[in-house]
C-alpha cells in the first residue's frame, strides 16, 4: 500500500483579469470568458520563479505530512519553466527543505503533465520499497506569447505531494498513462514563447488523451464515473474540463471543487496537482478521486485515489488551496504584469 | 466542339481533417466520382489547387496526384486562379473534352489548409491579393471584403442585419449537408455578436478555413448518354479577369468579372439569367454573395440586401443561392471550391441533394471567384 501522505499547494497573490489582457491587445475579452470560461489568471511576483513556488508547496506538504525531511529519498519537480536549461532545480528545492544529501533528484519536463509525472515516479520508487518518502512537485510560471490566445491563461503556481508507505491521507489503488507522439504544443531551445496548434490541441490532442486514459483506467479498477465523489482533469481552460467529463459521464459536482482554472489561470505543470489538492481539502474517508492529467506532446497520467481518515488530521495544517486563490489578492495592471513577466527588455 | 457532360461526382466531408495528407483527401474524392461515372480509367486530370506550396509544402501536383491515383502516365496540369482555382480547372476540363482532345477528363479541385497556423494561412490566401498594391500595406481579404461591404453599405444602404442574413440562410442549407464543414444553423444576433474581424465583418460572415476536395468526371455528352448514366450537361463556360487590386476598380460595389463571365456562359448556352434554378455562387464573405447577386443579374445593383431580407436566394425562393450552405458553412478548401459547386449542382439536377434538394431543378449556375474578383468563372449545367 502506498500513497499521499501529505500534499501542499502554492499560489502567487498577483492576478490579472482577461480584460485587462484584452484591453492592451484589442480583443474581445467576452469571448475569452465566455468561450474559455477564463476570469483572471495568477502572476509570479519578480523575485518567483519555479523552484521558488516549489519549496513553499513542498514546505506545506512536508507540515502536512508531519515527517522529517531527511527521510525523503527521491524529490521529483515537474516544469516546463525551470529557471536554468542546465542546472537542476531539483537540487536547490532538496537542498531548501533539507533533504540533501542522501536523496535522488530529477528535474522533470512534460508540458503540462511532468507534475503527475513526478507523483508516478515517486509512487511507484515508495512501492517498490527503494525510499521511504519521495515527494513529487509540479510547478510553473507558464509561458504565454503576449497576445497569443495562451497569455490569457498562462499562470503560476504549485503543488506537492509526499508518497509514502503508512499514514496515508490517500491511497493510490491504481494508475494509467496513455501516450502517443503528437505535435500539439512545443517550444524549441532558444524559443522565449511555446506554440500551439491551435484547434488541433483540442480532439485529437486533449480530448483524445485524456478520455482515453480514463477510459483505460477506469477499465482496468474495475470503476465507472458514477463510483467516484471526484474527478480532476487538467485544466487549460475553463470549457475544457467540463467537456471532458461530459463525454465520460462525470457531472458538474464532481468536477466542481478541484476546478480552478476560471479565477487561477492554467499552472501547466501544477493544473491538475493543484485540482487534487483543492480536491483533497474537502474530501472525506473513503471518497474515490480520478485525477487526469494531460501534457502536450503527448500524454495523460490518471490515478485512482482513495481518501483516508487521516485527511481530517491533516488538511487544516496548512492553508486550504481555495484559500490561497479566494484571499490576498493584488490585482496588477498590465504594464506592471509585462514587468512581473520579464515581457520588457532592459538594458544590459 | 463537341457537348460536354459530367457522369460522375465525387466529394468526402470536409473540415478539419488533420488525419489525412492533401494526397488522400483528393484521391478519396477523386475515387469517389470515377466510381460514380463507372468509368475504368480517365485520359487526362486537371487539378485546382492555389497554394500547396504554402499550405503543405508541395508543389508538382498534378503528377503527384496522378501517381496516387495509380494513373501515371495520364497527361496532367494543376491549374491555379487563387479562389477560382477549382472552377477554372473545370473549365480547362470542358475545353478538352470540347475539342476532342480527350474524351474522359477527370477534374479535381483541392486544397489542404490546417497543417499551418492561422498566420500562415491568413498570408498563404493574402497572395491572392496584389502584393505590392495591397499585401505589403498590411491588407488581408477580411479587410479587403469589409471595405466592399462599407461601400456597399454607404451606397445603396445595405444594412448589418442583411449581411447577417446571407449567413443564417446559407448555415440553414448548410445543416442540411452532411458534407458541410458547419453544418448547424445560426441566427442574426449570433452573427452581430460573434468576435468582430475586420469592421463590419464578423466572424460568421467569414468563410473558414478548411480541408477539402471534390472532384467530377467529363466526357462528351453522346459518350455519356450511351453509358446510361444520368446525364448533366454543362452548356455554358464563361471566365473574366479584372484589376486584383481593389484600389484599381472602377467601382467598388461591382463585380465586372462576375458579370462578364456570366453573360459569356449564359450566351454560350443560349439562356438568360430567368432560366436557371439554382445558383451555387462564391460567398467567401457575406457581403459577397449579395455582390455576386447583383453582378449575375439575379436583382438590380445595389438590390442584394434587399433580396436576401424578402427570401429571393432562400432554398424555396425564386432563386435559390448556395443550396449546399456555400463556402460559410460547407467550408472553403479554396483550391476545391469550384469543383465542388458543380458537384452540388449536379446532385440538385439529379435530384439526390437529398433535404436541401431544390425541387424541380433542372439549371443550374455556378460562380467561382478569385481574391476580391480579379478572376471569375461561370458554369452553366443542365439536365439531360
Amino acid at each position: 500500500m502506498a500513497g499521499i501522505i501529505g500534499y501542499g499547494a502554492y499560489i502567487p497573490r498577483n492576478r490579472i483579469r482577461v480584460e485587462e489582457i484584452a484591453k492592451v491587445w484589442g480583443a474581445d475579452a467576452p469571448s475569452f470568458k465566455k468561450g474559455l470560461m477564463l476570469e483572471e489568471k495568477s502572476v509570479p511576483s519578480p523575485d518567483q520563479d519555479t523552484i521558488t513556488m516549489a519549496v513553499e508547496g513542498s514546505k506545506r506538504a512536508l507540515k502536512r505530512a508531519g515527517i522529517d525531511a531527511r527521510e525523503i529519498g527521491a524529490v521529483y519537480i515537474g516544469s516546463e519553466s525551470h529557471p536554468y536549461a542546465v542546472k537542476p532545480s531539483g537540487t536547490v528545492l532538496a537542498e531548501a527543505i533539507g533533504a540533501t544529501p542522501a536523496v535522488h533528484t530529477a528535474d522533470l519536463e512534460f508540458a503540462c503533465k511532468a507534475g503527475t509525472e513526478g507523483m508516478f515516479i515517486a509512487l511507484n520508487l515508495v512501492r517498490s520499497g527503494a525510499v521511504k518518502y519521495a515527494l513529487a512537485v509540479g510547478a510553473d510560471t507558464s509561458q504565454g506569447a503576449p497576445g497569443d490566445a495562451l497569455e490569457y491563461s498562462a499562470a503560476a503556481g504549485a503543488a506537492a505531494f509526499l508518497f509514502g508507505a503508512e499514514r496515508l491521507v490517500a491511497e493510490v489503488l491504481e494508475t494509467y498513462s496513455y501516450t502517443t507522439d503528437m505535435p500539439d504544443f512545443w517550444r524549441r531551445e532558444y524559443m522565449y514563447y511555446p506554440r500551439h496548434g491551435g484547434r488541433f490541441t483540442g480532439d485529437e490532442a486533449y480530448f483524445a488523451h485524456v478520455t482515453g486514459s480514463a477510459r483505460a483506467i477506469m477499465a482496468k479498477a474495475g470503476l465507472k464515473p458514477a463510483d467516484f465523489r471526484y474527478v480532476v482533469f487538467h485544466q487549460p481552460n475553463g470549457k475544457f474540463p467540463f467537456r471532458a467529463g461530459e463525454m465520460l459521464g462525470f457531472s458538474k459536482p464532481q468536477i466542481e471543487p478541484g476546478w480552478l482554472v476560471s479565477k487561477l489561470g492554467n499552472t501547466y505543470s501544477g493544473s491538475s496537482p493543484l485540482g487534487l489538492t483543492a480536491t483533497l481539502d474537502i474530501a472525506k474517508a473513503g471518497d474515490l478521486i480520478l485525477l487526469v492529467s494531460y501534457g502536450s506532446g503527448a500524454g495523460s497520467d490518471s490515478f485512482v485515489i482513495r481518501v483516508t481518515e487521516r485527511i481530517d488530521e491533516v488538511r487544516d495544517l496548512a492553508p486550504r488551496t481555495r484559500t490561497l486563490l479566494d484571499t490576498n489578492k493584488v490585482y496588477l495592471e498590465y504594464g506592471a504584469y509585462a514587468k512581473y513577466r520579464r515581457k520588457i527588455r532592459k538594458a544590459e | 466542339m463537341r457537348d460536354v457532360a459530367i457522369i460522375g461526382v465525387g466529394m468526402t466531408k470536409w473540415g478539419e481533417l488533420w488525419r489525412k495528407s492533401l494526397r488522400t483527401i483528393f484521391t478519396e474524392s477523386a475515387l469517389l466520382a470515377l466510381e460514380d461515372a463507372g468509368v475504368d480509367h480517365f485520359d487526362s486530370l486537371f487539378v485546382g489547387c492555389m497554394s500547396s506550396g504554402l499550405f503543405v509544402g508541395q508543389e508538382h501536383l498534378a503528377s503527384l496526384l496522378a501517381d496516387s491515383l495509380g494513373r501515371t502516365p495520364v497527361p496532367a496540369a494543376r491549374v491555379e486562379s487563387a479562389c477560382a482555382s477549382g472552377g477554372l480547372a473545370l473549365r480547362q476540363g470542358v475545353i478538352e473534352v470540347a475539342s476532342g482532345a480527350s474524351d474522359i477528363v477527370l477534374v479535381g479541385g483541392v486544397e489542404k489548409m490546417t497543417d499551418v497556423t492561422g498566420c500562415e494561412a491568413t498570408f498563404a490566401l493574402g497572395t491572392a491579393a496584389d502584393q505590392e498594391y495591397e499585401g505589403y500595406h498590411g491588407l488581408t481579404f477580411p479587410g479587403l471584403y469589409a471595405m466592399m461591404a462599407v461601400a456597399h453599405m454607404h451606397r445603396y444602404g445595405t444594412t448589418r442585419e442583411q449581411l447577417a442574413m446571407v449567413a443564417v440562410k446559407n448555415h440553414d442549407n448548410g445543416s442540411r449537408n452532411p458534407l458541410a464543414q458547419f453544418p448547424f444553423k445560426v441566427t442574426v444576433d449570433g452573427v452581430l455578436n460573434s468576435v468582430l474581424v475586420a469592421d463590419p465583418l464578423r466572424i460568421l460572415d467569414c468563410s473558414p478555413i478548411t480541408d477539402g476536395a471534390a472532384a467530377v468526371v467529363l466526357c462528351p455528352s453522346e459518350m455519356a448518354r450511351k453509358m446510361k448514366k444520368p446525364v448533366v450537361r454543362i452548356t455554358g463556360t464563361g471566365q473574366a479577369t479584372d484589376t486584383i487590386a481593389l484600389s484599381s476598380r472602377r467601382d467598388l460595389t461591382w463585380l465586372e468579372s462576375t458579370h462578364l463571365a456570366a453573360q459569356k456562359a449564359l450566351a454560350m448556352a443560349g439562356r438568360k439569367i430567368r432560366d436557371i434554378d439554382l445558383f451555387e455562387v462564391h460567398d467567401c464573405f457575406t457581403i459577397a454573395e449579395i455582390m455576386v447577386t447583383e453582378a449575375l443579374g439575379l436583382v438590380e445593383k445595389g438590390r442584394g440586401g434587399q433580396a436576401v431580407e424578402e427570401g429571393l436566394t432562400a432554398r424555396g425562393g425564386r432563386f435559390p443561392v448556395n443550396p449546399s450552405g456555400g463556402l460559410k458553412a460547407k467550408g472553403h478548401p479554396v483550391g476545391a471550391t469550384g469543383v465542388a459547386q458543380a458537384v452540388e449542382v449536379v446532385k440538385q439536377l439529379r435530384g439526390e441533394a437529398g433535404e436541401r434538394q431544390v425541387k424541380g431543378a433542372k439549371r443550374g449556375l455556378t460562380q467561382n471567384m478569385g481574391g476580391t474578383g480579379g478572376s471569375s468563372v461561370v458554369h452553366v449545367l443542365e439536365a439531360d
